[in-house]
């Protein structure tokens, strides 16, 4: 509960249309997009500009309320889940493109801004914003920031990071600084924009970005290749990056996945084969060809049973197709849906998909694997029912020790979702005790309150996760 | 205003009759945000958003909050216009959840005194009743035709009403006469080769105030080559009372049209109304606790069929010569077409094949106009933000002509078109009144 003071000193910097802490309004910022993790916040804020986000700061500070900054709620690892109360930071007035700089090559926006409103927007100017999150539609641009987020096209073009070259943003206490800039080089000081990005909100809040931008790519050509053999696929992964070939896409499915995908979509896959890549290339046209040749031929030298390329964009649809519809059929089997991001390097792909396809075996469940081949960032999903306890803490167990693979083979708990509270009882696992304190030591060090997002990313306790908690 | 004690009904009904394993299968990803039309103009309010809603019905469920005021605000704000479903990854039947939770509402509220009397009127002394929707229609029609109209207009005495009823009043289409109305087929036999013993759902609305638009359908259908049986028992579809909270009602209508349409060995029943044709295809839903109704039901259900679909199906468009003078035209989706029935491409393929006409796809066509049944006259100061981003994209598109496929998004056009000064130079046709202008025989 807020204090009658604090509600009046907010509501006398943004406003009483910008404060709601009535039980509908606040309920409906009480959870994100993670299975299993609700809790309500004690008000719901919209500042309308940085200096409003400072002063609200500010009270915050003063009276160490939590704050946990919310963009549209689709995160993966309850890293918008006000844990512990608080309030909650709308961005909904701040959503404006402030610049698209022809000269620079850069966009400056505000964080409430969608992220496909953005790619269409410097789109329409012939340039290109690579990051592309499965949530994009709707995924707002300082969300990206706060969670680093991935997307299909990260193989080849990177992530939300190296597109984010300055930063404004408001500190625990208040002050607003800036970082980065238009600046291709840059090298005064601490690097504070990689600091903030992908920090989930506990070090600060981004207030505005200026963005990267590239020329966009000329034309785009779809392949769709099948496998007997899982190794087989997996090498082909290899094999084509070893032929210095940087494909724009290179995803995969297993066959649990497939079978799924095929039952919902009926789109004409076999569902005996054991694998499927679907790969892109992008670029000026006779450079496409002749990588997608070289593609084809690779993959059938390992052993493809059959290789396919789009002859058209309504077949090179229909190829995307198959991959798209990963997570509706997964999602339609069961009531909850755990999807993970478990990455490893590309080389041990086969290595992870089988010991997660043994794992599954184990604990009797049914996990179904597909992901961003060309990077190692799997999904291994598993449908489940979260009413089912005696089933979630089996699913607990095995997540539990993929995540401990992913580390053996030299990966990360998570690749593009975020730490959040759903993975903070793991973090030790890749970074060491002593890693986890240093982190730690930069965390304190900027809010010493521990009022931005408490509870995200570091674990109170070993406790794992996955049980409600409201 | 709800008191406690109804809260406290409304809560273990939500208990007792929410599809709790449809509540849980919304995983929150938020996919469905974007295209639903009452979360973007609300200023992207979680609260007016399908996710939103579903949370909100759940958290009553749990008991995490009462069915307040701003409960029902948010259930009253939507537009029941279903985009939600079709990107909803875990296939979460949205529309259902809504129905169920509006009618456990209204179920248990008191309505103050005057509502309860219009509602009654409405839906059960109105809408069920062919004969009485032929004598309002004849009213209306008395208006045009007696030159009340012109008095009513001249006199100003339309401003006291609120704008979209004023403006409403000036886009009624020219109501056919009681004789008209009265006289109608049963069987029409198909001109040229059978293909199909089709029958035609006429629907309320449409069967009066729209009578022009049904003579049409019969005309594009018996040219189809389809035989056309008319079943005189047939009523309204019980829409306006399932989305109103009204669900008995909504049964009754279900039961009697199940049976009008059983024994005439029909191989589709044809509508040309989207909103009817989307609730009439879920009659199973809507009966599935009825175990003598659920198999007929689905019987009927799966016979269901737009009119653009089965003129598709059948190449209509490639062997009937359509053509029209040069015009540019766009078309604004039925949300429950499109949505629940699934038809979105027949249409547009219908319209490109006519000669002379260039076809301009709208941005946004997919999103609600804001008409959604009496949503335009209860909720509208909504409806017509909604309608004013829509007549921004018509314009935009330069079209003279802006075909729809159902009655309440037809006259919502011309409302548009009325409010945005543009009657002189744009119309709003229901598709199968265009397809007949373009019909050369």
């Amino acid at each position: 509960m807020l204090t009658a003071t604090v509600k009046e000193k907010i509501i006398s910097v943004v406003s009483a249309a910008n404060f709601d802490d009535t039980k509908t309004g606040r309920l409906v910022y009480s959870y994100d997009a993670t299975p299993n993790f609700q809790s309500m916040p004690d008000g719901v804020v919209s500042p309308r500009n940085k200096e409003e986000v400072s002063e609200i700061v500010k009270i915050c500070n003063e009276y160490k309320i939590p704050i946990v900054p919310r963009g549209s709620g689709t995160n993966l690892c309850a890293g918008t889940c006000p844990t512990e109360g608080g309030i909650v930071l709308l961005f909904k007035h701040m959503n404006k493109i402030l610049e698209v700089d022809e000269e620079n090559l850069t966009a400056t926006v505000q964080p409430g801004v969608v992220t496909l409103d953005l790619i269409n927007a410097v789109e329409s100017k012939g340039l290109f914003f690579p990051p592309d999150p499965g949530s994009m539609k709707i995924s707002t641009i300082g969300g990206n920031i706060n969670e680093n987020s991935g997307g299909l096209r990260g193989l080849k073009y990177g992530v939300t990071r190296d597109y984010v070259i300055g930063l404004e943003a408001v500190l625990p206490n208040g002050d607003i600084i800036r970082t980065g800039g238009k600046l291709a080089k840059d090298v005064a000081g601490y690097d504070f924009t990689r600091l903030f990005v992908g920090s989930e909100g506990t070090l600060g809040i981004v207030t505005e970005a200026i963005l990267k931008l590239i020329p966009v790519p000329e034309t785009k050509q779809t392949m769709l290749a099948l496998y007997q053999d899982l190794e087989a696929a997996a090498k082909s992964v290899s094999k084509i990056i070893a032929s210095k070939i940087i494909p724009a896409t290179l995803e995969f499915l297993d066959q649990p996945t497939l079978r799924v995908v095929e039952d919902f979509a009926k789109i004409g896959l076999p569902t005996d084969v054991k694998a499927v890549l679907l790969i892109e290339q992008d670029g000026p046209p006779e450079v496409v060809q002749r990588d997608m040749a070289r593609i084809a031929e690779v993959c059938k030298e390992e052993k493809a049973v059959s290789v396919k390329v789009a002859q058209s964009e309504a077949e090179a649809e229909g190829l995307r197709t198959a991959r798209r519809s990963a997570l509706s059929a997964l999602a339609r089997l069961k009531p909850t849906t755990i999807l993970e991001d478990a990455t490893v390097p590309r080389s041990e792909i086969a290595r992870m998909v089988n010991a997660i396809n043994e794992i599954a075996v184990k604990y009797d469940l049914n996990i179904c694997t597909f992901g961003h081949a060309g990077d190692g960032n799997l999904h291994p999903t598993c449908p489940t029912d979260s009413r089912n306890h005696e089933e979630m803490e089996r699913v607990e167990k095995a997540f539990a020790e993929i995540f401990e693979k992913a580390i053996e083979f030299g990966g990360t708990i998570t690749g593009e979702h975020g730490v959040g509270v759903m993975k903070a009882p793991y973090l030790e696992l890749k970074l060491g005790k002593e890693g986890v304190a240093a982190m730690k030591a930069v965390k304190a060090a900027l809010d010493p309150n521990n009022i931005m997002n408490p509870g995200k990313i570091f674990a109170k306790d070993s406790r794992k996760r996955v049980v409600v908690s409201r | 205003m709800t008191t406690v004690q109804e809260q406290q009904r409304i809560q273990t009904q939500f208990q007792e009759k929410m599809n709790q394993d449809e509540l849980l299968n919304c995983m929150r990803c938020g996919f469905c945000l974007p295209t639903c039309p009452t979360y973007i103009e609300s200023g992207y309010q979680e609260s007016h958003s399908p996710r939103g809603r579903i949370a909100l019905m759940k958290a009553v469920v749990d008991g995490l909050i009462e069915p307040d005021e701003d409960f029902e605000r948010s259930l009253d704000l939507c537009l029941g216009c279903r985009a939600c479903e079709p990107v909803c990854p875990s296939g979460v039947n949205y529309g259902h959840l809504l129905e169920e939770a509006r009618d456990i509402v209204n179920q248990n509220k008191k309505f103050s005194m005057p509502v309860r009397v219009v509602r009654k009127a409405v839906f059960k002394g109105l809408f069920p009743h062919q004969n009485r929707m032929r004598g309002l229609t004849g009213l209306i029609g008395f208006y045009q035709r007696s030159g009340l109209q012109k008095v009513a207009r001249g006199t100003g005495v339309m401003k006291l009403f609120p704008e979209s009823i004023a403006t409403m009043e000036k886009v009624l289409p020219k109501v056919p006469t009681m004789k008209e109305m009265k006289n109608r087929p049963e069987h029409l036999e198909a001109i040229g080769t059978k293909t199909h013993k089709v029958a035609f759902f006429s629907g309320c609305l449409m069967d009066t105030m729209f009578l022009e638009t049904n003579n049409a359908t019969m005309k594009l259908l018996q040219l189809a080559g389809c035989e056309i049986v008319i079943p005189k028992t047939q009523a309204c579809c019980g829409a306006l009372h399932g989305h109103s909270g009204e669900k008995e009602d909504a049964k009754a209508l279900a039961r009697r049209n199940i049976k009008a349409f059983e024994d005439d060995g029909v191989d589709f029943i044809i509508t040309n109304a989207g909103g009817c044709g989307a609730f009439l295809i879920d009659y199973d839903h809507l009966l599935k606790d009825d175990p003598e109704w659920k198999e007929r039901a689905l019987a009927f259900a799966d016979k269901i069929k737009d009119i653009s679909q089965i003129l598709v199906e059948v190449g209509f468009h490639e062997k009937v010569k359509l053509e029209l003078p040069h015009q540019v035209i766009t078309y604004q989706d039925s949300c429950h077409l499109r949505n629940v029935m699934k038809t979105a491409s027949a249409p547009r393929t219908l319209l490109k094949a006519i000669n002379g006409v260039e076809f301009r796809e709208m941005q946004n066509a997919d999103r609600c106009c804001g008409s959604a049944g009496i949503y335009n006259i209860v909720e509208s100061e909504m409806s017509m933000q909604l309608l004013d981003s829509k007549m921004v994209q018509a314009k935009a598109t330069h079209a003279t002509t802006i075909v729809t496929a159902n009655p309440g998004c037809l006259l919502q056009m011309k409302l548009g078109i009325e409010r945005e000064g543009l009657a002189s130079s744009m119309r709003g046709v229901h598709i199968v009144d265009l397809l007949v202008e373009a019909v050369k025989e």
